[in-house]
């Protein structure tokens, strides 16, 4: 199955599949119960125990009416109250350890999918994030994870305990009265009946709801990070509008399917007590002409008001139920993509990388519409410095983007050292290529941190060291908390600049053996990029590297420089070649060219 | 029924290791999950203006929640009359008379149940409907400085959580709490009334119910506070995760991080299982109260019916209410978690409403008159923090009309510079004027609205690439979305993607590369047709001969426009009538190209730098 888009348009789609899926979906959550056999076993036990407890305090009520009242002894009456008082410690005991085992199962449950989906998540490739929303992902892992949680600590069990509870009762009940056994016994259809037809309307109703809270979090999320386009664009009533509609969908759906169980709740208690009366009823004309002792209508009444619990919780545990399948849903949505990127069965790890890449006749399209780059042939002898430049939308970042696997090719292949990508693992693969994104995403957290992302164990004298490098140190130590300092979320208390640097820094301080610098620079003064180029010249001689950049000052002595047009390498060569062939390197050459000269001459003039 | 600890679970990403640094919204506290009194008549009386609208709903909930409690109450007390007043005395008649009416006050405990809970959970939704606008609205007003202090996850855990917590008290909670109370008070006079004698040795069990009860909820509280720190910790390192997967895959620290998300996830685990024993216990021992109250009834009123001081309907009625009683007992302490996290919940909510709108328009400020374009800083000063001060006694004038260009080491305080004019932030001192005007005295609609900005990170909204531009200006026609694309090169790079200016763009404009994003964002400044137009390194991304031809473009329609460039690339600078290099947060120098050049000051220096080995490439080519 090819992972579904994340984005809240499918929640449409979702909601018709989702009769076919549901049986499955249950079993599925059901199946996390496995890690616990043991104490799933025991919850059970401990339920049936605390069940069949609940059966005998109104026995000994049926007792002391029917034999201590009947033959006016107190010491029985005393007796009973004895025995009551020593069932309910019993039960107690059953009780704790079945609400205990519950939570225990819930909880591991709910700790395992959170485990899944972090796993699910971090194995995806870049095109499953591209196509899900970061809201849509985290309601997922947060809301719909602690809907099967609850299902499972309360539901389950309760659910059970309900079906349990009523099917001793009324054993019980037929053996002191089978008449009135089997007026109980009518009424459980009933109530089975309505609260299955209820469960399926609202369960569609959830599933809305939770599509819409996704929603919900998506524009929120949204107009929170872009806080900033919203004030300069004065958009913040059309932001409100568009909140709104989200907002609408949550409250009223979440109002109708508040109404179904509204109504359907109390009509359990009701149809509970439509029995209770004609119990009452029977069992008085039964008493009336002795064929029932008063003892046992009493404890007929005491079982009513035993089984009120569960009738009045049943509607409250089926919400439970499809509120816990409509998210289980949504979660093996994610378990189940497949991720387009994986390790190979039998994949070796790269090692003693030397770093001569090749791509070899690659094609690539982000969907199938549309091929983005076409025939790419590139050949990095170790240690070259190959540099890439074309118009926007070229193929550049996209052609680096495959060299860590964050996508795979659709033809061709890429070779690093002689080997396939696809037939090394991933984790050695990504330690020999370091990336340094266009985009350049920090974390909230301090200088550090985000220097030592990808080396967690580096020592100061690293971190410093390739701070410098990156021409980053300086600029640090001038803050009062230095490298402590905390950066906001993305990165958003530094300037462009700095956090490009920042975000050079954290790759070199993996010494990767290939390394790739998408544009790492744009937002860089040409002195800064400059210095950082002299520094990095050293570190880069025993690389091979892959450079982006716009201004062509930048990519001027590389090795290879390669012009990208539409997808295709239209020119290949060193600035010399390139120069003379008149195409569009020389045309751009040209335009840098022209400042540069214009600025000598004034210089010279003046 | 097992007490729900828990509840709805955790929020999104709350609180993180930022949390433990800085101040919190609210100033006052960093924890994200302190646990409140259950009841605080402040926050009580601000919800109420949200319930306001709805008082025909709610009164309606209240009458109709008498009906239901006393229908319900009087539940056992119809089978006490049947015992000994029909069934004693061998009334068939009376006995079916006494049910069917029984059945009929159960038929009317049906409705009035519903339209109960329905009409309280229309006004709770509808109250948190707009509960959420104002907190969406007010997120809208609020200065930028505040999202640059607190984190998305944690504003969202407020904006989403929080308010879902409000409903669960709104919708159901408050209602049950009140009925179950009344209840208890409804049964207690029932069984003074049916008997007081037996009813006053019953209800000793009460008050020891209540001490149990109390000792509890201290052990609970704390399991309790320690199981949201728990999951709010897992909530804010999932968020990480799913934000910045693309670097953690890049970077290859899914180990490291897989090691930390299992560490807090079973932390959790863990806390949340401690809490679990606690409130494992809890109806145990409630059972336990109840058994004993019920073997008083046994064998105290069992004597009385012996002496005959009692009926055995009346017993049984006993045997019945004292079941119930610790009903709504038990249904209370399961709410009083929930009125627990409400109060909080309705804290923070509140909180985030009372944030400061530190940046708005002023009493009586005016509407900006159409902007000429004279824009003046005047003695500008401005830190992000106290401690940093980043412009120091800014003077700077822009002529109606003038390009500006800002350049200078990153980190100057050019992209600073830009938010000011925007008003994003306010100086900290001196002040800045357009035509004459503090930009503090006139509306921010006016102002912003005037101006079109390029941001140095392009951000887009999920939508269609046509919706991204047309942010702009709403109003704008096809027509006049592809001209601003034309002008920006856009148009043909948009012509060849198959569904055309239609594409689906998705969340921040991932699907498209980082140079068509800044295009886009580019296209949508010109379409607002700004008389101020702010370009923060709007070009970095994109290739010299793309940006040869914007120029070109933008130089025919900045005419009579004032404009404020920030660029490193010469070729963008270059033609500005006014060039400012600054330095540390102050201007170093200001002039023309030619002027600065010759000055051979900062200017000349960042340009020409390393230039030598540029020259002597030029010389090497020149000689091929
Ligand atoms: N939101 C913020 N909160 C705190 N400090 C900030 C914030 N934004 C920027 N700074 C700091 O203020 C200083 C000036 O930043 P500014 O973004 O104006 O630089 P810049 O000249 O635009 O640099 P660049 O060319 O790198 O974009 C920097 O040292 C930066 O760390
Ligand atoms: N994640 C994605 N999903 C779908 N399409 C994409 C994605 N990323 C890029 N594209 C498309 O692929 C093409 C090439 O994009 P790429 O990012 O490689 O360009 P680039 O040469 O790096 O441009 P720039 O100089 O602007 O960064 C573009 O047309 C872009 O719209
Ligand atoms: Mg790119
Ligand atoms: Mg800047």
């Amino acid at each position: 199955m090819r992972a579904a888009p994340l984005h809240s348009h499918v929640d449409v789609r979702v909601c018709r599949r989702v009769r076919c899926e549901h049986m499955r979906t249950v079993l599925r959550i059901f199946s996390y119960l496995r890690y616990n056999r043991r104490a799933t076993v025991l919850a059970y036990l401990a339920l049936a125990g605390a069940a069949l407890f609940n059966i005998i305090t109104p026995l000994v009520i049926k007792q002391a009416i029917d034999f201590g009242l009947a033959h006016d002894s107190r010491s029985f009456l005393v007796l009973a109250g004895v025995l009551v008082v020593a069932v309910a410690l019993v039960q107690g005991v059953f009780e704790f350890f079945q609400s205990y085992l519950g939570q225990y199962l819930s909880q591991t449950v709910a700790l395992r999918l959170r485990d899944d989906l972090y796993e699910a998540v971090q194995r995806q490739s870049f095109a499953f994030h591209d196509r899900s929303e970061t809201g849509q992902l985290m309601s997922r892992a947060t809301v719909d994870v602690e809907q099967v949680r609850a299902f499972i600590q309360l539901g389950l069990l309760q659910l059970t305990y309900a079906a349990v509870l009523f099917a001793i009762t009324v054993v019980v009940a037929v053996r002191i009265n089978w008449q009135m056994g089997l007026i109980f016994l009518a009424v459980m259809p009933l109530i089975g009946l309505r609260a299955f037809v209820v469960s399926r309307s609202l369960r569609s109703l959830w599933v809305r709801v939770q599509g819409a809270q996704g929603a919900f979090t998506s524009v929120l999320q949204e107009n929170l990070v872009g806080a900033r386009v919203v004030r300069a664009f004065t958009r913040e009533q059309e932001e409100l509008d568009k909140f709104n509609v989200s907002n609408r969908i949550v409250r009223v759906d979440s109002l109708e399917a508040n109404r179904l169980a509204a109504f359907n709740q109390p009509l359990m208690t009701f149809l509970l007590n439509a029995a209770t009366a004609i119990i009452v009823i029977y069992g008085g004309y039964a008493v009336m002409h002795h064929n029932l002792t008063l003892g046992g209508l009493v404890a007929f009444l005491e079982y009513r008001t035993n089984l009120t619990g569960p009738v009045r919780t049943i509607g409250f545990l089926l919400n439970l139920w499809t509120r816990a399948t409509a998210g289980g849903q949504r979660i093996f949505e994610i378990l189940d993509a497949e991720s387009e990127v994986h390790e190979r069965p039998g994949a070796v790890p790269l090692a003693g990388v030397v770093g001569h890449v090749r791509f070899e006749h690659v094609s690539f399209g982000y969907n199938r519409e549309r091929p983005v780059l076409r025939a790419i042939e590139i050949d990095a002898p170790p240690g070259a410095l190959v540099a890439l430049l074309g118009p926007s939308g070229s193929g550049k970042s996209t052609i680096t983007q495959l060299l860590p696997r964050f996508y795979d090719v659709s033809e061709g292949r890429i070779t690093i050292d002689g080997h396939d990508i696809r037939d090394v693992t991933l984790e050695s693969l990504r330690h020999a290529v370091g990336i340094v994104l266009q985009d350049p995403f920090l974390f909230s957290a301090t200088i550090r941190d985000n220097i030592a992302y990808g080396a967690p164990h580096a020592t100061a004298e690293q971190i410093e060291a390739v701070a410098r490098a990156a021409r980053l140190h300086d600029f640090i130590a001038s803050l009062p908390d230095g490298y402590e300092t905390w950066v906001g979320e993305r990165g958003i208390t530094l300037s462009g600049g700095q956090r490009q640097r920042v975000a050079i820094a954290r790759t070199l301080l993996l010494d990767p053996k290939v390394l790739i610098l998408d544009d790492a620079t744009s937002s860089v003064d040409m002195e800064t990029e400059y210095l950082i180029q002299q520094a990095l010249a050293e570190l880069l001689r025993s690389r091979t590297t892959f450079v982006i950049a716009q201004r062509l000052r930048t990519v001027r002595d590389a090795d290879q420089i390669l012009v990208l047009k539409d997808g295709r390498i239209v020119e290949r060569g060193r600035h010399e070649e390139l120069l003379e062939n008149e195409g569009p390197y020389r045309e751009i050459y040209d335009l840098e060219l022209r400042d540069q000269e214009e600025l000598s001459q004034v210089a010279a003039r003046a | 029924m097992a007490l729900g600890f828990g509840g709805m679970g955790g929020g999104m990403g709350g609180a993180g290791r930022g949390m433990m640094r800085r101040a919190g919204m609210d100033g006052r506290s960093t924890d994200d999950e302190e646990f409140g009194k259950p009841f605080d008549g402040k926050l009580m009386r601000r919800l109420l203006p949200y319930l306001r609208p709805y008082k025909r709903q709610v009164t309606i909930a209240a009458l109709l929640m008498l009906v239901a409690t006393a229908t319900s109450v009087a539940t056992p007390y119809f089978l006490t009359v049947a015992i000994d007043d029909f069934i004693a005395k061998s009334d068939m008649h009376g006995l079916v008379l006494l049910m069917l009416g029984f059945v009929l006050m159960q038929f009317v405990n049906w409705f009035a149940t519903y339209g109960q809970t329905y009409s309280m959970t229309y006004a709770g939704q509808w109250a948190l409907y707009r509960l959420s606008e104002d907190v969406f609205w007010h997120l809208q007003v609020l200065p930028i400085a505040f999202f640059d202090r607190n984190e998305t996850g944690r504003i969202m855990s407020r904006a989403q959580n929080d308010i879902s917590v409000l409903q669960q008290l709104l919708s159901s909670g408050l209602l049950s709490i009140i009925a179950s109370s009344l209840t208890t008070v409804g049964i207690v006079f029932t069984l003074l009334a049916l008997d007081w004698r037996l009813a006053l040795v019953t209800l000793i069990s009460l008050p020891v119910l209540f001490g149990i009860i109390v000792v509890w909820q201290r052990y609970a509280r704390k399991s309790f506070i320690r199981t949201r720190a728990a999951i709010s910790i897992v909530n804010a390192s999932l968020q990480e995760n799913v934000s910045g997967v693309r670097i953690i895959q890049s970077l290859t620290r899914e180990d490291e991080n897989r090691r930390r998300f299992g560490k807090v996830n079973r932390q959790n685990f863990t806390a949340n299982l401690e809490a679990s024993r606690v409130s494992a216990i809890i109806n145990p021992l409630v059972d336990l109260v109840n058994a004993i109250a019920i073997a008083v009834v046994i064998a105290v009123g069992g004597s009385l019916v012996l002496s005959h001081d009692l009926k055995v309907g009346a017993l049984v009625g006993f045997a019945l209410y004292v079941n119930r009683l610790f009903d709504p007992i038990g249904q209370v302490t399961q709410q009083y978690s929930t009125l627990q996290r409400a109060t909080v919940a309705a804290e923070r909510v509140f909180a985030l409403l009372d944030e400061p709108v530190e940046v708005k328009d002023r009493p009586g400020a005016i509407e900006l008159p159409p902007i000429e374009g004279r824009v003046a800083f005047e003695h500008v000063r401005f830190a992000y923090t106290p401690e940093i001060p980043v412009l120091h006694d800014l003077n700077l004038v822009a002529e109606p009309g003038q390009t500006v260009a800002l350049v200078g080491e990153t980190g100057a305080g050019k992209s600073t510079i830009i938010s000011l004019l925007e008003r994003f932030y306010d100086v900290t001192g001196g002040r800045i004027t357009v035509d004459g005007h503090d930009i503090r005295e006139v509306t921010l609609a006016s102002l912003r609205g005037q101006m079109g900005i390029v941001l140095q990170e392009p951000y887009l909204f999920s939508g269609t690439i046509v919706d991204n531009i047309r942010l702009g200006r709403m109003q704008a026609t096809d027509d006049e979305v592809r001209e601003a694309a034309e002008i920006v090169g856009l148009h043909d790079l948009i012509a060849r993607l198959p569904e055309g200016y239609n594409t689906i763009v998705r969340e921040r404009g991932v699907n498209l590369s980082v140079g068509q994003r800044q295009l886009v964002s580019f296209a949508r400044a010109l379409l607002r047709r700004p008389r101020i137009l702010l370009l923060d390194e709007a070009t970095a991304n994109i290739d010299s001969a793309t940006e040869a031809r914007l120029q070109r473009a933008l130089g025919e329609l900045l005419r009579g426009r004032t404009a404020f460039v920030i660029a490193h690339r010469l070729a963008t600078v270059r033609n500005a009538d006014l060039i400012v290099a600054l330095h540390h947060g102050a201007i170093v120098e200001q002039g023309t190209h030619e002027e600065l050049i010759a000055r051979r000051g900062m200017y000349y220096d960042l340009y020409s730098f390393g230039f030598a080995s540029a020259t002597a490439a030029r010389v090497r080519a020149g000689s091929a």
